[in-house]
């Protein structure tokens, strides 16, 4: 913190009014500026991503050979769940609430975020957020308590009414992480609503700005629903209610339709933002205007919509009446048409374009490849019938992956390559950001792409052993995984020595080929900016 | 939406620095923690006093902050109209914990028990009848007398529905900067609130006393209490800020063109009725 902080004075003389507040680490607790509470959204999510990284990659150790060598079944529980609350709350959507706050503003000609104060509030509730959810798990090394959260990070009743104290600490983990998300949802919706800049009419939003409106709308909606349910299970483990126990009426699916309520809308949630800001980088280097601006707004709008009324195609197996299944299975394949819309907007943007390959475009061009992959594989699990055979098996946990890392966390890098010499004023190392690509894009598939193959072939997922045939697919899966795991240290080196000062100026416009009003400002800008607005014609 | 650029010609409020946000987080954290440790029987009951207390120093703070700034002149239309759209949001949001609530009960009634009722191997003497009273499926959960609907529950109907009235009458009033009627219809709203608290308290005594009604009484106890509960929290909430407003109207704060706090608070308190008509129908009567 104190780095980054020292490095961002330096960028100081560049500004014409440079902040007037407290400086040192006084400036980041009680900051109000847009840019200052993005860079820490930024490296609370950098940071809780290596830790999300370091405890699946304890798991992938331990499925490197059937049997079990080095982590007993009750710790391995632990560390998958964890992994995926970390990753999914702690590291994808504080980079996505970061981008907001440091782009929006910029993009769409405001001099901040309109509730400043309740911006810094959704940030500083992240850090307790995450230590209270790891908290049981540290303790758990030393011999205290039961452990962090086992039961996944879908928290199922009746495992997690009957589990240890790692629940409880997961709730209110989310209960803090979900205040964080309305607030900071809010806040973006009101600042796409109140601060554009004169003449900015909704139809000349940049994309991003409309994905992320799309994803603020989703959290407001449904982050209020989980809070519930899990308000539910808190009650049903320590106050005696029977919500989800037939004992008293109950039942345990009403909890899984109520948690994927909030659950598949937040797979949105989470790719939204970056399907609003890919557009902008094909457009970038492939030096052409966007392509069916309007068309990929309304898929937008369409894939938000129908994202709240396909829940249960995460629970097929669980029992429902067939005219259900059929009704949810249609509805979720309907996505498809919207989502294949923005497929073929992205093509047609850099269709015949001059294309030059510079980092972020190599990982929007991963990014569409890979995440066409996630998209396919999820028409494979909607059909009924197939998921009958797929569901909890190794191939879901491959198709998730293939939408949620390479759609969402290559995605983000795309942004932090796109973005980071304008945040920084410098530009990163090209030759590390492009050896960060190759080795990611190869070592994701080849932890992934062996996943697939165990899964169709019967292996189930949340499992610390397994049976023999699944041998060497695993070893290759883990050993992809460690590459991967590594790989990123590059990329936290280079944004790090970025952030310090290190490369070469980055020009106002930083590429050959932006359009928008982020690029009219300095590299990096000043403290206060578009203040007086600029005007749109 | 695009229309609203009256705006451009002044510069928006963005506030320096607050300590206020970080505290708060502060002090959540503290209230959480001792939560989860008192619960699992770690800590005693006031290891939560803390965070409580930090919390509690920080709502008067900020929200002082704020009316100063307001007091000072500093917000304009620009920002008076970020806050009503948060405000607007915020309210949505909060509709959305109470579909939860709500989505548990009407799927509990009307799927989970009936199923329950096709096991009748497993539970032979389960009737499957709402409210499952005396007849759940396990012989764990002692029998208990359900809450009946033409008693307090209906005096409260006509509380909440008439302080909607009297809330009404005080904007009404405020409009024409009429500020009599501006207080006296704030008064009675925040009195008939507090009536309706009292209210519930005796109907929640009645029910642990006399009617063996619990959290624990099956999912018809748990629906009724988490429902009524959370309700009940937002009409204090509620009428708490309200009570605020009140004490900022009697030291003559707003007027007709200038009362974001007052439209605020009558938009949460219409928001708490209109749920407690959910409630009237769907928990208490049918």
């Amino acid at each position: 913190m104190s780095t980054g902080s020292a490095a961002a004075h330096d960028h100081a003389h560049h500004d014409h009014d440079a902040h007037h507040g407290p400086s040192g680490l006084a400036r980041w607790l009680f900051t109000t500026n847009h840019k200052d509470i993005g860079t820490m959204y930024l490296m609370f999510s950098m940071i809780m991503f290596l830790i999300g990284g370091s405890l699946i990659l304890s798991v992938r150790a331990e499925l490197f050979q059937p049997g079990i060598q080095i982590i007993q079944p009750e710790l391995f529980n632990q560390l998958i769940g964890l992994h995926a609350l970390v990753m999914i709350f702690a590291a994808l959507m504080p980079a996505a609430t970061g981008f907001a706050n440091w782009m929006l503003p910029l993009q769409i000609g405001a001099p901040d975020m309109a509730l400043p104060r309740l911006n810094n509030w959704g940030f500083w509730l992240l850090p307790p957020a995450g230590t209270i959810l790891l908290m049981p798990l540290v303790l758990y090394f030393f011999g205290i308590g039961t452990g962090g959260a086992d039961a996944g990070w879908t928290l199922y009743p009746p495992l997690s009414t009957q589990s240890g104290w790692g629940i409880d600490f997961a709730i209110l983990a989310l209960h803090l992480m979900g205040i964080s998300s309305v607030m900071g949802s809010i806040n973006v919706v009101v600042t796409i609503l109140n601060m554009r800049a004169p003449g900015m009419t909704m139809m000349k939003l940049p994309m991003f700005a409309w994905g992320w409106l799309m994803t603020a709308f989703l959290l407001i909606a449904t982050i209020p629903v989980l809070a519930g349910a899990i308000t539910m299970l808190l009650t049903d483990r320590h106050f005696g209610t029977h919500f989800f126990s037939a004992a008293g009426g109950g039942d345990p699916i009403l909890f899984q339709h109520l948690f994927w309520f909030f659950g598949h809308p937040e797979v949105y949630i989470l790719l939204l933002p970056i399907w609003g800001f890919i557009p902008h980088i094909l457009e970038t280097f492939a030096r052409k205007p966007m392509y069916g601006y309007k068309a990929q707004v309304w898929s937008l709008v369409c894939i938000a919509a129908l994202s709240v009324i396909v829940w249960a195609h995460h629970f097929f197996t669980a029992g429902m009446p067939v005219q259900a299944l059929l009704y949810f299975m249609y509805s979720t394949m309907s996505i498809s048409l919207p989502l294949a819309v923005l497929f073929f907007c992205w093509i047609a943007t850099i269709w015949r374009g001059s294309m030059t390959f510079e980092t972020p475009m190599l990982f929007a061009l991963g990014f569409i490849i890979l995440f066409g992959i996630g998209g396919l594989t999820g028409l494979v699990l909607a059909d009924v019938a197939a998921d009958a055979q797929y569901h909890h098996s190794y191939f879901v946990v491959a198709h998730f992956h293939y939408t949620l890392f390479a759609g969402g966390i290559m995605g983000v890098m795309a942004g932090v390559y796109y973005w980071l010499p304008k945040m920084t004023g410098h530009m990163y190392n090209e030759k590390l950001g492009k050896a960060h690509f190759w080795l990611t894009a190869i070592s994701f598939n080849l932890t992934f792409m062996p996943q697939f193959f165990v899964g169709l072939a019967g292996m189930p997922r949340r499992i610390p052993d397994y049976a023999l045939q699944f041998t060497e697919f695993n070893m290759i899966s883990t050993i992809g995984a460690f590459a991967l795991g590594l790989s990123q240290l590059i990329f936290v080196y280079n944004v790090v020595t970025t952030w310090r000062g290190k490369g070469e100026k980055a020009s106002d416009g930083v590429w050959e080929g932006t359009k928008g009003l982020e690029w009219q400002l300095s590299s990096p800008p000043p403290h206060h900016s578009w203040d007086p607005q600029p005007v749109i014609k | 939406m695009s229309d609203s650029h009256a705006h451009s010609a002044g510069s928006y409020y963005v506030p320096s620095h607050s300590h206020y946000p970080f505290t708060l987080a502060l002090g959540l954290f503290a209230l959480a923690l001792g939560f989860i440790f008192n619960m699992n029987g770690k800590v005693p009951g006031w290891a939560m006093l803390p965070g409580t207390a930090v919390i509690l120093y920080v709502v008067c703070g900020w929200f002082g902050d704020v009316i100063r700034e307001n007091r000072s002149g500093t917000f304009k239309g620009w920002e008076d109209r970020a806050f009503r759209l948060g405000m607007l949001y915020f309210i949505g949001s909060e509709v959305m914990f109470f579909a939860a609530f709500f989505g548990a009960l009407f799927y509990v009634r009307n799927l989970a028990v009936p199923d329950l009722l096709s096991f009748d191997l497993l539970y032979p003497t389960f009737e499957g009848s709402w409210p499952l009273a005396g007849k759940g499926p396990s012989t764990d959960i002692p029998a208990f007398t359900p809450m009946g609907a033409w008693g307090l529950p209906a005096l409260n109907t006509a509380l909440l529905l008439t302080s909607g009235v009297t809330v009404t009458i005080a904007h009404w009033a405020l409009l024409r900067d009429n500020r009599t009627w501006l207080i006296l219809g704030l008064a009675a709203t925040v009195l008939l609130g507090a009536a309706f608290m009292v209210c519930q308290g005796i109907e929640y005594h009645h029910a642990y006393t006399e009617l063996g009604l619990t959290l624990g009484s099956g999912v018809y106890g748990a629906s009724f209490f988490m429902l009524t509960g959370f309700h009940g929290l937002h009409v204090t909430i509620g009428a708490i800020i309200l009570a605020v407003v009140l004490g900022r109207a009697l030291r003559g704060h707003f007027s007709s063109k200038d009362h974001f706090a007052f439209e605020a608070a009558a938009w949460y308190w219409h928001f708490v009725d209109v749920v407690w008509l959910g409630l009237f129908v769907f928990v208490y009567w049918l």
